[in-house]
């Protein structure tokens, strides 16, 4: 039983009905990382989707900028309990850069410049749930927030959203990623409240 | 290039919760370089998600410490031992 | 030794530092004591459930229940203004220490102490001046600050004892006639204000994290060995 602070509020935490549970909306983009923000010359950045029959697709940064782009606007939830709604981003669709990858697995690990892991079934990526984006807002994505580049799966617990994106390794079996084995929910749904192990 | 980042002593009090002994003052070796020093020297992010304490030498992960409702998930791994001052 | 726990804490007094810095004076039942160095987190909870923490060094050493917080007012802030602004004698936060056995002066240790302080990092260092009190360890302080309306313990580090050479570094506005421009810290402020490297003084250095590595830097390059080098960063709101 935790003692009250006579007179101590925190700061002003509007909920709001189109929020999952638990979640309350912010101004600002915190800034959440566990480590330090990697930095990558766009020319030597590249994106890979490695298959479980060892094919690896690779794009360049010129190769993803003349992929299609679309603008996603989608409300982004952190398990820390932050939440924005309609964040606007632009971006290659999973979709298009699984155009012609053949597999026949379920798992994806996505990997990250700085060594960022995170994991989630491969079905989570398609069917215009993610995106790998390079804008927020109109502008270039800064760095500290995943720029160059950073896997956008709004659907999820932001942490899924791996920032500095370099790469999908496709496996046969599930394969927890770096929050994934520290205690974070294996899946992450916002509306199931799904944050911790166990949940 | 290094974000903004605090050092081991902000691990004493998460930490605290689950050692009896504080481990600030333990010396460890970095599994991933061999660097050797104090718990208090290592660069932590955090604490949301989680706290994450790297080597200051090379940077890869030593500690991480994540602190749910009703439970912590401790992960060592990145450290090869600690040792700590005891009484004898 | 056993694991921590939160604990109730009552404030029983305050004082004013500067406009926007104030100490805390709070009884702990049964409280452990605690070396100079340490810190202890704070944790607020409101009404409706929702609580924080942060950490704040412990400002004075060990005197029965009391305890001792320095905390700076953080524009924005969530819990700095609860603490500088609300919070009155008789009102309960909860105090879970003391913790941090590495950035710590205990008063056995005989050899010269140097100590390195930016901002609010001022706080852990005056907890180890006030636990000199009466020892034979010369110490001395190099405190940087924005300005001199910021000093915390302005009077009694003028009061000082003949064992304390404080020097102050100002790095946006200095006073009338003051000798050195306005400017972070150089090679030739620690070179003025501390102690030689031949006397192998036990160093502390506390403030923002940038500070603290500058001034790092410039003890090891003034020759001073690593392992007599401790340090202690405070996240970008002070703590």
């Amino acid at each position: 039983m935790s003692i009250i602070s006579r007179g101590f509020r925190g700061r002003r935490r509007e909920g709001d009905d189109r929020l999952p549970p638990g979640q309350y909306l912010v101004d600002d983009f915190p800034v959440l990382s566990a480590g330090p923000t990697p930095r990558i010359p766009l020319d030597r950045w590249e994106f890979a989707i490695d298959t479980e029959a060892e094919q690896t697709h690779r794009w360049s940064w010129a190769e993803l900028m003349a992929l299609p782009q679309e603008t996603p606007t989608v409300d982004i939830h952190c398990v820390t309990k932050w939440s924005k709604l309609g964040t606007g981003w632009q971006g290659v669709s999973l979709d298009t850069l699984f155009e012609n990858v053949e597999t026949a697995v379920e798992y994806a690990l996505v990997y990250s410049y700085g060594g960022y892991t995170t994991n989630l079934p491969l079905e989570d990526l398609l069917d215009g749930k993610a995106w790998i984006v390079h804008q927020f807002d109109g502008e270039e994505l800064e760095p500290r927030h995943g720029g160059p580049a950073r896997l956008l799966v709004p659907h999820l617990y932001l942490w899924k959203s791996a920032k500095w994106v370099r790469g999908i390794r496709l496996l046969e079996e599930d394969w927890p990623g770096f929050w994934e084995t520290a205690g974070y929910h294996n899946y992450g749904d916002p509306w199931r409240e799904q944050r911790y192990e166990g949940d | 290039m290094t974000t903004e980042h605090l050092d081991g002593n902000a691990l004493a009090g998460p930490l605290g919760e689950i050692f009896a002994v504080d481990i600030t003052a333990a010396v460890g070796r970095c599994a991933s370089c061999g660097l050797t020093g104090p718990i208090a020297a290592l660069r932590v992010y955090g604490p949301a998600p989680g706290l994450v304490a790297r080597c200051p030498g090379c940077d890869e992960v030593v500690l991480r410490l994540v602190r749910g409702p009703g439970a912590a998930w401790l992960d060592l791994r990145g450290a090869v031992s600690l040792r700590l001052g005891l009484p004898d | 030794m056993r694991r921590l726990t939160w604990r109730p804490a009552r404030l029983t007094g305050l004082r004013e530092e500067t406009d926007s810095a104030r100490t805390l004076v709070f009884q702990v039942p049964d409280w452990p004591g605690h070396l100079a160095g340490q810190h202890v987190d704070v944790r607020l909870t409101a009404d409706d459930g929702y609580s924080t923490q942060r950490s704040y060094s412990v400002a004075a050493p060990a005197d029965g229940d009391t305890v001792e917080l320095t905390v700076e007012r953080v524009p924005d802030g969530e819990v700095s203004p609860y603490l500088t602004e609300i919070i009155e004698p008789g009102d309960q936060v909860e105090i879970r220490g003391p913790v941090g056995g590495w950035f710590v002066w205990r008063p056995e240790s005989r050899s010269p102490v140097l100590l390195v302080g930016g901002g609010s990092g001022i706080v852990p260092l005056m907890a180890m001046i006030r636990a000199q009190a009466g020892s034979r360890v010369p110490f001395r302080l190099l405190y940087s600050l924005r300005d001199p309306s910021r000093r915390y313990y302005a009077e009694e580090l003028r009061r000082h004892d003949a064992g304390l050479d404080v020097g102050y570094l100002y790095t946006r506005a200095v006073p009338d006639g003051w000798p050195r421009p306005a400017g972070r810290i150089l090679l030739d402020d620690l070179a003025e204000s501390g102690w030689p490297a031949t006397f192998e003084p036990e160093c502390y250095v506390c403030g923002p994290t940038g500070f603290v590595e500058a001034a790092a830097d410039l003890l090891l390059a003034l020759g001073h060995a690593p392992e007599h080098i401790r340090t202690e960063r405070f996240g970008p709101t002070g703590g």
